[in-house]
């Protein structure tokens, strides 16, 4: 009460001394909190009077007419939080305002200028514009997302996309789609994100766990992928997107419509359909690599400056044919694989997709709700509701031909809630809570032993952050987050299985039941996760900024870590889980030196990661079946470190010529082992040339070069007894595949059809060369060469 | 000012409250029920492997047999021989598949002859034994296996490995690597002829 009754106090305090002489004046400037530029049109208020001023273009303010004393005077405008000031009078005053945007008026500005909004402060973060994700519009998230650098991809073939954070993939990267956080079992190597890339109008990368808002586990990193916003306007706009192209002959289509109105309300729907047939390295047809895929998406609400909601809805459904020749029978066929070097099935093109093959369907909802207080902040709730299908054909025989040998359906109801305080103009805090149920169904009717049990998951989570600005150029953020998990899960095990890992000595309590070859168990593991962050960003000059962040994040084991256990039938390998996993914690540091500007600019950020108890899946050996042998991989704990190092260079030479350049390296150690890490991705560089000029149609035509190293860190093969052969054999399973170079080119038109209407006309060649090579991180090199060459037309029309 | 604004923040804490109160009966309702999932019997998986060898004319049958009763679980398949093999003698062999995890086993000979087209033994001898004939074929007249012969020689020790493919390129010349496919089966068994 004390504090109210001061401020009452100053806000009363010019009334009382308004009869002394009043003859001074308050001047300064109102400018943006983060790029420094004028705001014009700002009101500023002297509390209690009648003074009101606006800033004039140069966002400066004159108020006559004062008294000495305390004032308090309140600053708003249009796009930024309302903020009080107390003030001292002493004569003459100058005083410099900095106000901060909103978010949500920030990203207006981006659909017309071209402004990224930065998700944290202090941390390496890049983004992508939606002419770049309209460049990959026929291609997955993970495929975009490579030209980040520092991001690679961890694939299946050229369909199955996962991407890799500065050596780090799966449950380590949490991807925020449209502000809810993806649930679709990302845990399994083969399961890509369940996105429509044309869905998203932007994309952030923050490399690191620094984003608590979003989660603590981010050990790897957090793509966010954000709606392009919507004006307060009466409008209606749309674009569709046509690609055509020759490698898998076929292409997509994705279409988007927006109405919005004056009052806040608005609408967007946009669908899209994809469909490719066999893919074809340089020399053959890759047999069954074709994808079906279909995306739509709605939006809808009233986004008013106070208050506002959202709703959100969207579908996503692909159907994944996997290279025929990846489906081997045991560990002779995969020593055959390796040998010959080349698919033991080629057949003729064909649009059909035949098992193996991944059929996901997700849908999601959500709904959303702020308010705004003046001069406290912004409260957000949301609710969202996730439903993750995924059924997983193999090749099987009689009348089991047409069943899925796997079919999990994952459901996900999650609650959040978050209060910012930014009502100030030198700190925030972010405060939320975070509620979430999750089940998971193993559907039996496959006939096949499950691989993820039936679980329940619950989560809580509860997260504070804060920025200070110390001063103009330097910025302190901070945050610390706590998270519960507890997985309560139904699984069987084979009998042997259970003694083999010794669980009958530490986890016999566990057993509900016991079938005789196999045993119902209820395990159920509770998991308590803390993170922090600390970090500052500091200004060097107008163009030029130093970013310092320490994360330290806690994740905990995902279902397929600890509950792994058969033969995975696709993959040809027994995975095996362990219940001893516990939570790894990861420390990263992280420096990032950025420099923006029309003609030059760089990013230099090296890292380093430490992370205690990681979990890996290597192969370890192998095990005898009736079928032949196959290779065994698990998961162990290990003490890891990886070190890296990001570059990006570009240079506008003059005002037609421009060239771009990154490079990223990263190496992992297996602490414990003295070894290296496995799927750790090759260094790489990439080069691009693009001439463009405004006068031909906006003509632009880049020349692309990417060099991939080879990977010469990686873990020691294994020696395996061969069957067939009947004497030991090493198997080259772990044998990274030589050094490649690609060249592309993208070039485009834009013909502009009336005031409001455009076509874009695009024309891009990949692997010009028709080079043949093999990627380390895709998990078919040992079967088949990667794609070949490739002619994609893309037409964008603006209406 | 100030008051009114705690006000307005006491408000939206009550209803906010609702919120969450309304949310967790959403998710407590969710909650799945106590039942215990049902078990999965492999259906697909070969736990046994019988070859039934009958001399030509009078003689001892010699059985062989691989049993992996776990599937794809970690014990290894244990592997009978009934006795040895009787020298310059022509055997008639028979192959049968069973799943014994489940309960009566499955006949999975029975399935394989059914897509004898997408199927073929393949046999490979070491020591003692004559090349192996195929005594059966495919719809397309293309050799099988579930039926086959050989001869064996005077004495000494012999390796048989038989090897099922599914899916193998047919024709072929008879060798594991002109035929491909996915192995389902392959088990090499120790013999001694005398």
């Amino acid at each position: 009460m004390r504090s109210i009754c001061a401020i009452l106090c100053m806000v009363l305090l010019p009334s009382f001394s308004s009869g002394q002489q009043c003859t001074n004046t308050l001047r300064g400037v109102v400018i943006d909190f983060h790029d420094k530029t004028p705001l014009v049109g700002a009101t500023i208020q002297v509390y209690g009077t009648n003074k009101v001023v606006l800033s004039d273009f140069n966002g400066e303010y004159k108020i006559e007419g004062l008294c000495n004393g305390v004032i308090e005077i309140e600053v708003s405008h249009p796009e930024c939080n309302s903020q009080f000031i107390t003030q001292e009078i002493q004569g003459d005053t100058f005083k410099r305002i900095t106000l901060e945007h909103h978010l949500e008026e920030l990203n207006e500005v981006k659909v017309i200028g071209d402004l990224n909004v930065d998700k944290t402060n202090s941390t390496q973060e890049a983004s992508l514009k939606i002419e770049t994700l309209e460049r990959h519009s026929s291609g997955s998230l993970g495929d975009a997302l490579k030209q980040i650098s520092g991001v690679s991809a961890l694939s299946t073939g050229s369909k199955i996309v996962k991407p890799v954070i500065q050596g780090l993939n799966g449950s380590r990267i949490l991807i925020l789609n449209n502000g809810v956080r993806m649930q679709d079992m990302e845990w399994g190597d083969e399961h890509a994100p369940n996105i429509d890339l044309n869905s998203a109008g932007s994309i952030s990368v923050i490399k690191g766990a620094a984003a608590l808002q979003y989660g603590g586990d981010a050990i790897g990193g957090v793509i966010v992928l954000d709606q392009a916003s919507i004006p307060a306007k009466d409008s209606l706009y749309g674009k569709t997107l046509l690609n055509s192209a020759t490698n898998g002959r076929g292409g997509n289509v994705t279409s988007e419509l927006t109405k919005s109105y004056e009052n806040g309300w608005f609408m967007k729907w946009q669908g899209s359909y994809k469909r490719f047939g066999d893919s074809e390295a340089p020399d053959y047809v890759l047999s069954n690599t074709g994808i079906s895929e279909i995306g739509a998406s709605l939006s809808f609400g009233k986004h008013l400056f106070k208050w506002g909601w959202d709703g959100y809805y969207s579908f996503f459904k692909a159907n994944i044919g996997i290279l025929r020749a990846s489906h081997i029978g045991n560990i002779d066929d995969l020593i055959n694989a390796i040998n010959s070097q080349q698919p033991f099935v080629i057949n003729d093109f064909t649009y059909a997709i035949n098992p193996p093959r991944q059929d996901v369907t997700h849908h999601l909802g959500k709904l959303k709700y702020y308010r705004r207080f003046q001069g406290l902040g912004k409260w957000n709730v949301q609710y969202d509701y996730q439903l993750n299908q995924r059924l997983e054909y193999d090749i099987r025989i009689g009348d089991r031909r047409d069943r899925a040998s796997l079919d999990l359906e994952l459901t996900t109801h999650t609650l959040t809630t978050d209060f910012k305080i930014d009502a100030k103009s030198n700190y925030n805090i972010n405060i939320g809570l975070l509620f979430r149920y999750q089940n998971n169904f193993a559907n039996p009717d496959t006939g096949v032993r499950r691989l993820i049990p039936d679980y329940d998951k619950y989560d809580f989570g509860a997260f504070i952050t804060g920025e200070y600005y110390v001063s103009s150029s330097l910025l302190l953020d901070a945050g610390f987050r706590y998270d519960f998990n507890r997985i309560d899960a139904k699984k069987f095990y084979q009998t042997s299985r259970w003694e083999e890992r010794g669980y009958d000595m530490d986890f016999q309590n566990f057993v509900i039941d016991n079938l005789g070859n196999q045993l119902l168990t209820n395990p159920i593991f509770t998991y308590h996760n803390s993170s922090a962050t600390a970090g500052l960003k500091y200004n060097l000059g107008v163009n030029s900024e130093l970013r310092f962040n320490y994360a330290l994040s806690q994740r905990a084991p995902n279902p397929s870590e600890l509950f792994s256990d058969g033969l995975h039938h696709s993959a040809a390998r027994i995975e095996l889980g362990d219940l001893r996993i516990q939570n790894e914690t990861s420390h990263k540091i992280a420096l990032s030196l950025q420099r923006k500007s029309t003609n030059f600019g760089y990013a230099l950020s090296p890292f380093i990661n430490t992370i205690n108890n990681f979990i890996l899946l290597e192969p370890t050996g192998v095990e005898f079946t009736i079928r032949g042998a196959f290779p065994v991989w698990e998961y162990r704990q290990t003490n890891a470190r990886l070190v890296g190092f990001d570059a990006s260079i570009y240079s506008q030479w003059t005002q037609n010529w421009r060239s771009d350049h990154r490079f990223s390296l990263v190496k992992g150690k297996d602490m414990d082992l003295d070894a290296a890490l496995i799927n750790i991705p090759a260094a790489n560089v990439n080069n691009s040339l693009t001439y463009y000029n405004r006068k031909w149609n906006d003509f632009r035509i880049s020349l692309e070069s990417l060099y991939v190293f080879r990977q010469n860190e990686f873990p020691n093969d294994i020696t395996v007894v061969s069957p067939e052969l009947n004497e030991e054999v090493l198997l080259k399973i772990n044998t990274a595949p030589d050094a490649y170079h690609l060249m592309g080119i993208d070039s485009e038109m834009r013909f502009d059809l009336s005031p409001k209407n455009a076509l874009t006309v695009g024309l891009v060649v990949n692997n010009v060369m028709n080079t043949k090579y093999r990627e380390y991180l895709n998990r078919q090199r040992y079967f088949a060469d990667d794609l070949g060459r490739n002619f994609l037309v893309r037409l964008k029309y603006n209406y | 000012m100030m008051s009114t604004l705690l006000k307005q923040v006491k408000m939206k804490t009550s209803k906010w409250m609702a919120f969450l109160i309304v949310g967790g009966l959403v998710l407590s309702s969710c909650s799945s029920d106590d039942d215990n999932p049902a078990p999965v019997n492999e259906e697909e998986v070969i736990t046994t492997l019988t070859v039934t060898l009958t001399p030509e004319g009078d003689g001892t049958v010699v059985t062989l047999q691989s049993r992996d009763l776990d599937g794809d679980g970690p014990n290894q398949p244990v592997i009978t021989v009934s006795g040895p093999l009787a020298g310059n003698t022509t055997y008639n062999g028979r192959i049968v598949l069973l799943n014994e995890t489940v309960s009566p086993p499955e006949d999975i000979t029975e399935e394989v002859a059914e897509e004898a087209d997408e199927h073929q033994f393949f046999f490979t001898t070491t020591g003692a034994i004559l090349d192996v004939a195929y005594e059966d074929a495919d719809g397309n007249g293309n050799p099988l296996g579930i039926e086959f012969s050989f001869s064996t020689l005077t004495a000494g020790p012999t390796t048989l490995t038989i090897t099922l493919r599914h899916e193998p390129k047919k024709p072929n010349n008879g060798t594991l690597a002109d035929a491909g496919g996915e192995t389902d089966i392959a088990q090499t068994f120790n013999l001694l002829v005398q």
